[in-house]
């Protein structure tokens, strides 16, 4: 299949996709229509790999006529390699969540609206990974926003968590719209050309170049969810439905990521170059950070947010020190840093997905998702389990998953860079290798948290212990457990393929030689080979005679059944005495309290008979995102006082206007003389 | 303390572990389980006694008499013990605890009772709060009589146990 | 072929003569404390005696309980198989590098974790918690010190490191080496459980991180725990002192090479367990919330350790 064939049948699908959700009788709206964005997922994935594959790159011209005669550009589409990785990426993660969609939608998700907008969402994000010019990208990425922010209100749009995250989505991401277009429009002047391969043909430089860096930065940044323009991805993550979760933090941070590749890699290499340290800081901090709060969060799709915040902080990051390393010299190491950073963000599509669809279906079962409420999910949901017991494994980089795969490489990047003459790498290697290997840690801890608390021991609450079955003999519900379990294989199998997938990204980014696949197997040459496939095969060596003997032992000395856990001897240990997500995560809070700032209010009640004797304890922890409470809420306050002065300018006083007509005229006048 | 001065104190001191006695003759009328030969682990549980057993059995775990020499160790959780040492009356309270406490052994398993609370209830029979000696709720395979046992006669049961 | 042999003879040997270690160092602590203590083959005694007896499984405990311990241990093993202990060659197309090594621990402590987790009750929620939470801390500090070491050798692959410091004595001898391996001792008592970070011979709950975590096992369940978490100390522990004295290692099938690494290894390790054993003598456990002050000053000495290899090369 061509690239044009593929976008051709995306288009095709889509208008499909909107057809059956209208006309579709409201029993199959779900299957009908949620097939059909299933088709533009897969049809994505052709596109994607038609758009690596293929050498001439294909280009596909769609007109776009508006009734009245207005005119815009026409669509221009044209897969770079690049851009064919995400179109796979955005196509196979819209693909799964589709299927997942079809069993699990319900209520407003599962309305017309609900998968039109599901349709358009798929169909904005591959317009850009697609777009081969200016206009087309943004065109996508308003139409991607305006989509999400759609489906984002699908749920339980009368609560008021789910309208303040609509909020801060809707205008953060039209922030950085504006952010974009404005860069866009600065690039574009100067390269007089709206079309990505001229500009970067221009090659711009200067304090122009300087300001649109920034404000393309600024722009992709807030979408990818970076540390400090992170605050919107905490709260809309978590309340859109368990589907649209997962497209959003698998799929749709990613185009963040691929602008700020497109940026500094393709349209201003040279205005880039300078600000490595920064791109690389982003990335550090924003792993860092964003783990830390994953870390000591309770709710389970805050903590899937949080975590998808430190995943693309560490795609930045390998980004920053392809940058740097480049800056050096060193370009064999930063081709490798450049790859994993491709390798990081496929293997997070893949497990963040798993991961959210397997939050949906805690969430369906019991309506609950607060980990301190849940626990023993594993007797009755089993696929679940595994599923997202595989997904938090890559999650937590352990091997043989894609997870480890990719910071395997990045970690090879950062101790081969050679930072003896050089200052600048010999400081900021070491820092961000120790930052990175703490956000690993910290990984760990909250993917063992997640797992743990939702699914071993016993449940926490009534709702946890009482949850709908897996497997109901609804048509949509077997689709549920399909769609998690593809994502799952995806991850292990990611890992398995990671010398074929790593070589493939190396000649996307243009290098070759520097990276082969050995049988599956990965080798950088000159620097070390991981091969998943030899390191299974020795613990499968190892686990054989470990194997035997218990085998002769199971039949010399057999388990015994007994009926309560030890627990020091009484029946009296509840659940109640279970340890929680906040208590695991407790001596994090107090170690890392200068970082968090939790809020902690005790109030204490005496008898009235008697002031020394103790009535009532209330205690209260609360932790919240600091960037939010720092910066965001004064900024905030600070705009509705300058909002509420402004509004003194219209006192409906008719001279006043007029005099302000006459005064933009005058200024207009002046600007449009100006030599 | 700081490490010089213990050092010297180490030094000064020297063994203060006693010499081990005579093995004990083994009883061919109560045989122990083979798999607990020269490795025993012993988990304390009190059902109700004045603590005075527990202080010799503490002297007995000490430097002086050493009972870890012959292979027996303390554990915190009855799932890791081979030995239960049960000291006291039975109390009411301590009825279920003791019987949960046996149950979470795995076997081959010993009962240990020391003390002569544990063999007959010993000052305190007839009280009210108390529910029986240990025997009436569990098989015991191995007693220590004493008002409290001398550490010397903990140890030589234990070394029946272990074997050495 | 030769290499993979090896490695079979490394896991061998390592795996005989851990429990050894273990004995060992308790040996050393009783004698230090007046006792006589129970002999240097004790372990050895403890696990036959624990195969014998039979695993426990209670209600509302899932698969984790008997899967645990087998990862545990079979993580172990991988660990020691890659390790240089006995030997610097490795299997081909496995390297031992760091970050393989570390991550395939890090197999193993999640094991634990969730080992303790599925136990339901608050010890064990507790102990995996503060396990977890040190494992996270170490973590900057391990990486960042075989990163010190690497750096005149320029390649993170361990075996590589261990024969380069070998061949060139003034590569051992100089402050980033040494700051490396003082960090990494820290580093292999914070992983192993040992003092100043948790008590291994504790019977307080709340005092006990590593303990805690395998209250609920029983029979061979607690003997493939025991034996995984003392292959993770002789692997630990022959790493660093394999890094500080690199010499002895057999690379090829030769009976006398073979039997100086053994002999070699056993006389490092045993004398490595011993001062650490008598130290812990000295030594009381530090609150938890100063471990983190602990690990925190052994990555400042594992980052002066990098800039210091920075500026002697």
């Amino acid at each position: 299949m061509t690239a044009v064939g593929g976008l051709v049948t995306v288009l095709t699908l889509t208008a499909l996709a909107i057809l059956l959700a209208f006309a579709a009788p409201p029993r199959y709206r779900s299957v009908a229509s949620g097939g059909a964005s299933m088709g533009i997922g897969i049809a994505g994935v052709f596109t994607g790999i038609a758009g690596i594959t293929s050498v001439p790159q294909a280009v596909l011209v769609v007109p776009i006529a508006i009734p009245g005669g207005l005119g815009i550009d026409p669509l221009l589409l044209s897969p770079t390699p690049l851009g064919g990785v995400f179109c796979v990426v955005v196509g196979a993660v819209g693909a799964i969540a589709a299927l997942y969609g079809i069993g699990y939608a319900h209520g407003p998700a599962a309305s017309r609206t609900g998968w039109s907008a599901f349709a358009v969402f798929l169909l904005g994000m591959l317009i850009v990974a697609s777009a081969g010019d200016v206009v087309s990208f943004l065109l996508g990425w308003e139409t991607m926003a305006i989509a999400s922010t759609v489906l984002l209100l699908a749920d339980h749009a009368e609560r008021p968590a789910v309208r303040t995250a609509a909020v801060w989505y809707a205008v953060m991401t039209h922030l950085s719209f504006l952010s974009l277009a404005t860069g866009f429009a600065l690039v574009a002047s100067k390269a007089h050309s709206t079309t990505f391969t001229q500009i970067s043909a221009a090659q711009i430089t200067g304090p122009t170049g300087i300001a649109a860096f920034l404000l393309l930065l600024i722009g992709f940044a807030t979408k990818a969810g970076l540390v400090p323009l992170h605050v919107w991805l905490p709260r809309a993550h978590p309340e859109a439905p368990s589907h649209v979760s997962a497209v959003m933090s698998a799929a749709m941070v990613k185009l963040g990521v691929y602008g700020i590749i497109l940026l500094v890699g393709s349209w201003l290499p040279q205005v880039a170059r300078p600000f490595a340290i920064l791109v690389l800081a982003l990335g550090v901090l924003s792993g860092a950070y964003g783990i830390l709060q994953a870390s000591i969060t309770s709710d389970l799709k805050r903590l899937l947010a949080y975590s998808t915040t430190e995943n693309v902080g560490l795609a930045v990051t390998a980004v920053g020190v392809g940058m740097l390393l480049s800056n050096a010299g060193q370009d064999a190491v930063a081709t490798i840093a450049l790859v994993a950073a491709l390798l990081l963000v496929v293997s997070h599509a893949a497990f963040k997905t798993v991961l959210f669809l397997g939050a949906g279906t805690i969430l369906h079962a019991t309506g609950e998702r607060d980990l301190d409420r849940l626990g023993g999910l594993i007797r009755s949901h089993p696929v679940t389990t595994w599923t997202f017991g595989i997904a938090a494994m890559g999650a937590a980089a352990l091997p043989v998953t894609s997870g480890f795969a990719a910071e395997w490489t990045l970690l090879q990047a950062l101790v081969h860079g050679d930072g003896r003459a050089n200052t600048t790498l010999a400081l900021a290697l070491p820092v961000t290798l120790g930052l990175m290997a703490l956000t690993i840690g910290l990984g760990l801890l909250t993917f063992v948290k997640a797992f743990g608390m939702a699914f071993l021991a016993r449940p926490r609450s009534e709702a946890a212990a009482t949850p709908a079955p897996e497997f109901t003999s609804k048509p949509g519900s077997a689709a549920m457990g399909v769609a998690q379990a593809i994502g799952a294989l995806s991850v292990l199998a990611l890992g398995l393929a990671v010398g074929p997938l790593a070589t493939a990204f190396s000649s996307v980014l243009g290098y070759s030689g520097i990276i082969t696949s050995e049988l599956g197997g990965l080798r950088l040459v000159t620097i070390g080979v991981l091969d998943p496939y030899a390191l299974g095969l020795v613990a499968v060596g190892l686990a054989v005679p470990v194997a035997l003997l218990v085998l002769v032992l199971r039949r010399r000395v057999p388990r015994r059944e007994t009926d309560l856990a030890w627990g020091c001897g009484g029946v009296r240990t509840s659940p109640r005495m279970e340890y929680t997500a906040t208590s695991y995560a407790e001596p994090l809070v107090r170690v890392f309290g200068e970082a968090l700032r939790p809020t902690r209010s005790l109030e204490v009640s005496h008898h009235a008979e008697d002031h020394v004797l103790e009535h009532r304890v209330a205690f209260a922890q609360e932790v919240s995102d600091i960037v939010e409470d720092r910066w965001y809420a004064p900024a905030a306050v600070w705009l509705r006082v300058a909002g509420d002065q402004a509004r003194r300018v219209q006192n409906g006083s008719i001279h006043r206007y007029l005099a302000f007509s006459f005064a933009a005229l005058v200024l207009v006048l002046v600007v449009v003389t100006l030599p | 303390m700081n490490p010089f001065r213990l050092l010297k104190l180490i030094a000064r001191t020297g063994r203060i572990a006693e010499p081990a006695p005579a093995a004990p003759v083994a009883d061919t009328e109560h045989p122990i389980p083979k798999a607990l030969r020269g490795s025993v682990q012993v988990r304390h549980v009190d059902t109700g006694s004045c603590n005075g057993c527990e202080i010799e059995i503490g002297a007995a775990f000490g430097g002086v008499y050493d009972v870890e020499r012959y292979g027996a160790r303390l554990v915190a959780s009855p799932r890791h013990a081979d030995v239960l040492a049960v000291t006291g009356v039975v109390t009411h309270n301590m009825v279920e605890p003791l019987l949960r406490t046996v149950e979470a052994t795995p076997r081959p398993r010993l009962v240990v009772a020391i003390g002569d609370c544990a063999h007959d209830c010993g000052l305190f029979a007839g009280a009210y709060g108390v529910a029986g000696p240990v025997s009436d709720f569990v098989d015991v395979d191995l007693e220590v009589p004493g008002c409290p046992p001398r550490p010397e006669a903990i140890v030589e049961a234990l070394r029946r146990v272990t074997g050495r | 072929m030769i290499a993979t042999l090896l490695v079979v003879l490394q896991v061998v040997v390592a795996t005989a003569i851990t429990p050894l270690l273990i004995g060992v160092m308790r040996q050393v602590r009783a004698r230090l404390e007046g006792r006589i203590g129970s002999g240097v083959l004790q372990p050895y005694r403890d696990v036959r005696k624990l195969l014998a007896k039979e695993p426990l499984r209670a209600e509302g405990s899932s698969i984790i309980l008997v899967a645990a311990p087998l990862v545990l241990l079979v993580s172990s093993l991988l660990v020691v198989a890659l390790v240089p202990l006995v030997t610097t060659a490795n299997i081909p197309a496995v390297p031992n590098d760091l970050f393989v090594v570390v991550s395939i621990l890090l197999i193993g402590t999640v094991a634990l974790a969730l080992l303790g987790l599925d136990a339901g009750t608050a010890f064990g929620g507790m102990g995996s918690s503060r396990h977890m939470m040190i494992a996270a801390l170490v973590e900057p500090t391990v990486l960042m010190s075989v990163y010190a070491l690497s750096i005149p050798v320029g390649s993170s692959t361990l075996s590589k490191i261990v024969v380069a410091r070998g061949a060139d004595v003034t590569r051992v001898v100089t402050p980033a080496g040494l700051l490396a391996v003082v960090a990494l001792v820290v580093v292999v008592l914070a992983e192993t459980g040992r003092l100043p970070v948790d008590n291994p011979s504790t019977h307080l709950e709340l005092t006990m991180i590593h303990e805690s975590m395998i209250l609920e096992s029983a029979g061979r369940d607690l003997a493939w725990l025991e034996v995984g978490s003392w292959l993770r100390l002789t692997a630990l522990l022959g790493l660093v002192v394999n890094l500080a004295l690199p010499w002895g290692l057999a690379d090829s099938m030769q009976p006398l090479a073979l039997l100086v690494a053994v002999v070699t290894l056993g006389v490092k390790l045993l004398v490595a367990g011993g001062v650490i054993a008598a130290a812990e003598v000295f030594m009381a456990k530090v609150r938890l919330f100063k471990v983190p002050e602990l690990l925190a000053g052994s990555f400042v000495l594992a980052f002066l350790a990098v800039t210091a290899s920075y500026l002697a090369g």
